[in-house]
């Protein structure tokens, strides 16, 4: 404090200043002491990747190492963009990933909406607890649940249909079924956890705007039409920005652990088939090619995103 | 909140309302029922939605008990979860603290440096070789430490230290306490429901984690439960987890159900804590306990 006040109007010209930086660093001291774990994880298990990410740009050799290894330049990115895996990766991802975006959103406005509106209170607050716990449960728990209901000789669903008279149908092995199973198990999961943000946006529209609309005779429909629906636009138009900046994120663990070999060519997406050419066929050089693309457009998306969110809301994501 | 209801189309409107919410609450309970109900019932059966309570058996139960190979897998579970928590825990409040200093000289950058790994990301490949290069692959360190810290708890958890009223903290450094004791003896004690929420997620994440185990483990009898219940339902290597079909007393459906639900059980254990947590933060927008 005493230094802030005795220090000149101008620090950057002094040269006492900088004794004045350092001795208000060495008050703090401790918390740097106390950063210092932490900031270490960030260097080893997020900036060292980023610097092995050159392996994009090398052919890796594993007796070189990561920085012994010969420089190619963009070989492996023009041989991934020229492959055919490159409009199907991007095909699936994108379709798989907005389908999601498209689909999961109207449910989960409705949700809070009528968990707002409803006027049997318990009933909506059962519901909402209810709703969010699938967001709890891993994806191994939710094939589980899946087996239990598609399954096609003791899933419910297809006993259903075999009790209507129609062929079973087997929904995690079938390429033109598998798409659905992951788009609609993904809303039956997330649901109940995204009306949350909505549900809160609406909790804060002031309650006069309600009291006003229904002296001025309107139904309830009216007042979900003009004050709830307007009240809600910005958290929505900021959810649906912030899943953009996302939209090449359809998903890995959900995916790895549906997916199977009869359904790859409408299931693989960018991040399954990192982990398959890495991983499993020591592509690392290709993978982490893939995997840098894939970065840098999550990148320039959440930066356009934020930007637009800021234009739009007054706020951005951060 | 009761708003009367007048106009017939204010009735109507209200029964759309209440039937939806029972759709939703139709369409998230049934399955779960239904799983339940599969792993308690008794060879030959088929199952139903319901069944008579004294028509439970819970043969399938008792059998993946039976196994060694999943009682170790429930255990390895639960030490990764704990001592991950842990982990995560100090990492991220000895981060969040001094960042939420606002007379902390290079917090700006330093934020910044944290901020941008979450806004950019190598991808998996690059994280894998560090762990590789650590000599951490086939070691619970992986797990524990590829992910300790969530850039988003940290902020969240940041943002949380910053709102605590100043005057506390100063009262505190008059008396000569070291920053070690005002986070100890006054930080943390005030946020009580921030640090309860975050390790109730990270929790969550670690005994969900089922990825990570079989990106980083070789060896079988370190997996954890949720790899472990994935080769159950897929069928591979089940003969390690399930005595062989003559001997069984439970349907095969029945036991891979039982081994969905054992592995929920924890989950719905601590899910009424972060429920009541998550909402009375969020939802009444920090109402002070």
């Amino acid at each position: 404090m005493n230094q802030q006040v005795l220090s000149p109007p101008r620090p950057k010209a002094a040269p006492r200043p900088r004794t004045t930086l350092l001795a208000r660093m060495w008050r703090h001291r401790g918390l740097y002491l106390l950063l210092l774990p932490g900031l270490l994880w960030f260097v080893v298990f997020r900036y060292w990747p980023l610097w092995n990410a050159q392996l994009a740009f090398k052919d890796f050799q594993p007796t070189l190492g990561v920085e012994g290894s010969p420089w190619v330049g963009f070989k492996h990115f023009t041989a991934f963009f020229e492959s055919f895996y490159f409009s199907q990766l991007m095909t699936n991802t994108l379709i798989i990933s907005g389908a999601k975006l498209l689909l999961g959103l109207p449910p989960a406005i409705l949700l809070a909406l009528c968990i707002h509106e409803s006027t049997r209170r318990h009933l909506a607050r059962f519901t909402q607890t209810v709703s969010y716990l699938p967001h709890f449960l891993s994806w191994v728990i939710v094939f589980g649940v899946l087996l239990a209901m598609l399954s096609p000789s003791t899933g419910l669903v297809n006993r259903g249909l075999e009790a209507a008279g129609l062929e079973p149908i087997s929904f995690l092995t079938d390429p033109a079924k598998f798409r659905s199973v992951v788009i609609f198990s993904d809303i039956w999961k997330e649901t109940g956890w995204s009306a949350i943000l909505f549900l809160a946006a609406l909790i804060g529209i002031n309650p006069a705007l309600y009291e006003a609309a229904e002296v001025d005779g309107a139904s309830r429909l009216q007042r979900v039409r003009h004050i709830s629906l307007p009240g809600m636009l910005d958290v929505i138009v900021l959810v649906t920005l912030l899943r953009l900046g996302h939209i090449l994120d359809a998903g890995f663990g959900q995916i790895f652990v549906l997916y199977s070999l009869p359904v790859y060519s409408v299931a693989d997406v960018i991040d399954t088939w990192v982990y398959r050419q890495g991983i499993q066929n020591f592509q690392f050089s290709l993978a982490t090619a893939v995997g840098l693309f894939k970065g840098l457009i999550g990148l320039l998306m959440i930066l356009t995103a934020n930007r637009v969110a800021r234009r739009f809301s007054g706020q951005g994501l951060y | 909140m009761t708003r009367r209801l007048r106009t017939p189309d204010d009735r109507r409107f209200d029964l759309l309302v209440n039937i939806f919410l029972l759709t939703v609450l139709a369409v998230t309970l049934i399955p779960l029922l239904y799983v339940v109900t599969v792993s308690v019932t008794p060879l030959g059966r088929s199952a139903s939605l319901l069944l008579p309570a004294w028509d439970w058996s819970f043969n399938a139960y008792a059998e993946l008990l039976k196994q060694p190979a999943i009682l170790r897998a429930g255990l390895n579970s639960v030490l990764i979860t704990v001592s991950g928590v842990l982990i995560s825990m100090i990492l991220t409040v000895c981060t969040a603290y001094p960042l939420s200093r606002p007379d902390l000289p290079g917090r700006k950058f330093l934020t910044g440096v944290i901020l941008f790994t979450f806004l950019f990301n190598a991808g998996l490949i690059p994280l894998y070789l560090v762990v590789r290069d650590l000599h951490l692959l086939n070691t619970y360190w992986a797990l524990l430490l590829h992910g300790a810290v969530s850039v988003y708890n940290l902020f969240v958890m940041k943002n949380f230290f910053q709102n605590l009223p100043d005057s506390l903290e100063e009262a505190a450094k008059i008396d000569g306490a070291s920053e070690l004791q005002v986070l100890w003896h006054i930080v943390l004690p005030l946020s009580r429901p921030i640090l309860l929420t975050i390790g109730l997620f990270y929790a969550v994440t670690q005994w969900n984690s089922f990825f990570e185990p079989i990106l980083f483990l070789s060896n079988r009898d370190m997996m954890p439960l949720p790899v472990v219940l994935r080769d159950i339902l897929t069928g591979l290597n089940s003969a390690d987890y399930v005595e062989s079909a003559a001997t069984t007393t439970a349907p095969p459906e029945g036991l891979k159900m039982a081994a969905v639900v054992l592995t929920t059980i924890p989950m719905l254990l601590i899910y009424p804590w972060i429920q009541r947590y998550f909402t009375s933060g969020t939802l009444s927008g920090g109402v002070k306990e």
